[in-house]
């Protein structure tokens, strides 16, 4: 069978969601950082695939803007945890119960 | 050798690059969710790398050259090495092995059950091509395509990231007022 459309949609919506679980159920904030950096990226192989069936470029610049953006929201994201680090010495989502009601 | 010029014509070699290159994505992306070896976070972020660079092989099967190579600059390189560089900054403890939680277990395969109905729908709304893909993306059709219909948007994410690069240097600084 042809390698379509169908397969690469699969793959990123199978890294999707191993995305989502990694958020849902990690503690290390680190380690959800890159959980999240796997769902854009399964956002980017959508895109593309998009992009490349349908004979548009739009889709890449779009992928483009995704990764810049990407980029810019781990620097902030990271510093924050740093931030964070400081204040409390832990980077376990646990330890952050400040704000439970 | 024709056997093998044949077999490059029909997309056979595309297609089992397509399936190799998807397999590998999928197994580091495990790897960096639930390495049932480590809790390390330097663990993850190693799989990380080699998840973005499978998966930019799978750009270069869809013909995304430039994003393949941007791929691979921006994401294994330099976002990469700031995880790692924060990763080795706060000197993280392994995770310990806590119990999961089952409403933790529950709530992301609902989520997950979710996102696959909506994979679902959309699977069956495609259209099967008419005709074989001939799109290239090449450097110069997506440079003209950037700096001519989207300058717009370019511009913003330029100022964004001006903005972020400000914000971080506000965050990390020793005393925040």
């Amino acid at each position: 069978m042809h390698v379509g459309l169908h397969h690469y949609l699969f793959v990123s919506f199978m890294l999707f969601s191993l995305g989502l679980l990694g958020v849902i159920m990690r503690r290390n904030l680190l380690v959800i950082y890159m959980s999240l950096e796997l769902m854009l990226n399964a956002a980017n192989l959508a895109l593309v695939s998009f992009s490349r069936f349908n004979n548009k470029l739009d889709g890449q610049v779009l992928v483009f803007f995704i990764i810049t953006v990407a980029a810019a929201e781990v620097a902030v994201g990271l510093a924050l945890i740093v931030a964070l680090y400081r204040k409390r010495q832990s980077a376990h989502v646990e330890d952050l119960t400040s704000m439970k009601l | 050798m024709e056997q093998i010029n044949n077999l490059v014509s029909s997309g056979a070699v595309e297609d089992v690059l397509f399936y190799l290159f998807a397999a590998l994505t999928l197994l580091c992306a495990i790897l960096v969710v639930a390495n049932p070896f480590s809790r390390n976070p330097v663990t993850s972020a190693m799989f990380l790398v080699l998840t973005i660079i499978s998966m930019s092989s799978l750009f270069l099967l869809l013909h995304a050259f430039f994003l393949a190579a941007v791929q691979i600059l921006v994401y294994a390189g330099a976002v990469m090495v700031l995880f790692v560089f924060i990763i080795m900054l706060l000197d993280l403890k392994e995770e310990q092995r806590r119990k999961i939680k089952l409403f933790g277990l529950v709530a992301g395969l609902v989520s997950v059950g979710i996102v696959a109905s909506i994979f679902v729908k959309s699977l069956a709304s495609i259209k099967p091509a008419a005709a074989a893909p001939a799109l290239e993306g090449e450097t110069y059709a997506l440079g003209k395509l950037l700096f001519t219909q989207y300058t717009l948007p370019f511009e913003i994410v330029s100022v964004l990231l001006l903005v972020a690069m400000v914000g971080v240097i506000l965050l990390s600084k020793k005393k925040l007022e």
